[in-house]
């Protein structure tokens, strides 16, 4: 049985069909990329799965086993104002509150090693207004790392993070897509790494739609 | 100067404002931190008024106040919590038209009924015996449950108050948490009226946890000098209310005041 079964689903905001009689599947532990020109109604899909937009027809099946406490999402626009004071670690606890009450030592680990993965340990007393850009970025990314442990859905995620960055963060994607069968659902518009990334691709572009394997579509693409 | 402090307390009635006003000084700076960060401050002048505009009533017509303001208060903050939550409505407006039109009612309903005396200028600016004994039960009883309540479930109000759909997206209840703290917020606001006063309440929200915010880059510490900063110049201003005979409320707010200005002296020379 598929993870997260997407069948003939249609979004409308009004009368503007954003997503029409979409279709696709995935399975536990696989990497989904998500392209598409603007306003092709990526962030809304995720939405959808996320049960935030309304679906007007069809309908998404979440596996029994995936719990609303085992999915981190990283939204595309962040909510959080530029002056709040907190400091990264109170941030990054946030993301543990779908396993934990209080925050224990335990939890608090586990916020450990995502500022360590991502390289941001030393940046955890300070605070979130101060940071920069990419700081904050990579703040959020912690955040949704720490309240995955089935599926990790991210908009854009690498958007202000320099080269480096970007580098060490899709590795870490795929390391812990392998390492922990972790499921991923990513909108990117970072074409030059899709061949490095994922295994599956999803184009919601209307004049190229696309769902199937990662080769397939690169030997398509090649071929046109 | 310490013997005066000391022999204010031979009068229950400076007692019982004592324990009542640190209760409600704690409660109001918890709360505060969750209004003005989430830029919802409004939301505490709003509910001040209707809370004077319905005790106005409830003397008028001789019931009594407590009883009657407060289940208004809690209709009113629900309305409020629906409407900022609702992107067509223009909520600061939708607000002030709640909040005048429930003072206005209040002066009308008090200008039509036959011998009334009611001391207006205490409701709106505080007094300092407006503490009675049933007051302050209620008033303990529902401040320790509001403070166990918040450190209860701390983490979660933190991310309700950051980032409201990370918290939705975590499995927290936003809605109930909403609107659980606007009703807190509303019986803190009627219990602390009269003391304080309806026109002066609010800024025993707003003021503590501006001051704390120049201090303080966490949000454990804004709570923490907000809860501080509120009982200091609470103290404060209630000991000069009761020396120099002013009004409370008025003489807490000064407090508050200068507190500000401290802090923001602070912040800028750092
Ligand atoms: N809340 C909303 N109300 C009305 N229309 C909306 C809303 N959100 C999105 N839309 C519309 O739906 C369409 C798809 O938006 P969506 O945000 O899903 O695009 P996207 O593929 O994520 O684009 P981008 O690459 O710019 O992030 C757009 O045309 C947008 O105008
Ligand atoms: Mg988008």
């Amino acid at each position: 049985m598929p993870l997260i079964n997407v069948k003939n689903i249609t979004v409308t905001y009004g009368k503007h069909k954003v997503i029409d009689n979409l279709s696709f599947s995935l399975e536990e532990g696989d990497f989904l990329c998500i392209v598409g020109p603007n306003g092709s109604g990526k962030s809304t899909l995720l939405k959808a799965i996320l049960g935030e937009a309304k679906i007007h027809s069809g309908n998404i099946i979440l596996d029994k086993e995936l719990k609303r406490n085992f999915i981190g999402y990283l939204p595309q626009h962040n909510n959080i104002p530029e002056d709040f004071p907190a400091t990264v670690n109170e941030i990054v606890y946030t993301g543990l509150l779908n396993q934990t009450h209080f925050v224990s030592s335990k939890y608090k680990k586990r916020a450990d090693d995502a500022l360590k993965t991502l390289g941001i340990s030393s940046l955890k007393n300070d605070s979130y207004s101060n940071l920069s850009g990419g700081q904050r970025q990579k703040v959020l990314l912690a955040r949704a790392l720490c309240a995955t442990s089935k599926l990790l859905i991210l908009d854009e995620a690498s958007n202000n993070l320099d080269y480096n960055s970007k580098s060490s963060f899709y590795a870490l994607l795929k390391k812990i897509n392998k390492t922990e069968n972790l499921t991923i659902i990513m909108v990117t518009h970072d074409l030059d790494h899709k061949n490095l990334l994922g295994n599956k691709i999803l184009s919601l572009d209307h004049d190229s739609p696309f769902f199937g394997s990662t080769d397939e579509y690169v030997r398509r693409i090649h071929a046109h | 100067m310490l013997t005066d402090f000391i022999n204010m307390f031979q009068y229950d009635f400076i007692v019982r404002a004592f324990i009542a006003g640190i209760l409600i000084s704690v409660c109001a700076a918890l709360l505060g931190t969750n209004l003005i960060l989430r830029r919802q401050s409004m939301i505490g002048d709003g509910l001040s008024h209707v809370a004077f505009g319905a005790t106005v009533i409830a003397l008028s017509l001789g019931f009594t106040p407590l009883y009657f303001a407060i289940p208004t208060v809690l209709i009113a903050s629900f309305l409020i919590l629906r409407i900022s939550n609702n992107k067509h409505i223009n909520g600061d407006a939708a607000i002030a038209i709640l909040s005048t039109s429930a003072l206005a009612i209040g002066a009308v309903v008090n200008a039509l009924s036959p011998g009334s005396n009611i001391d207006i200028n205490s409701y709106l600016f505080g007094s300092i015996l407006a503490i009675n004994q049933t007051d302050i039960i209620i008033i303990a009883i529902v401040a320790i449950a509001s403070i166990l309540l918040y450190f209860t479930f701390y983490r979660q109000i933190f991310a309700i108050t950051i980032d409201e759909r990370f918290a939705k997206s975590v499995g927290i209840k936003t809605d109930l948490y909403n609107a659980i703290l606007a009703a807190i917020c509303s019986v803190i606001i009627v219990l602390g009226m009269h003391m304080m006063g309806a026109l002066l309440i609010s800024s025993l929200i707003i003021f503590p946890c501006i001051s704390a915010r120049l201090m303080s880059k966490s949000f454990k510490s804004i709570v923490i000098f907000s809860v501080a900063i509120s009982v200091i110049t609470f103290i404060f201003g209630l000991t000069a209310s009761y020396s120099f005979n002013l009004p409370s409320g008025a003489s807490i707010v000064c407090a508050n005041l200068i507190c500000f200005i401290i802090c923001w002296v602070y912040n800028k020379l750092r």
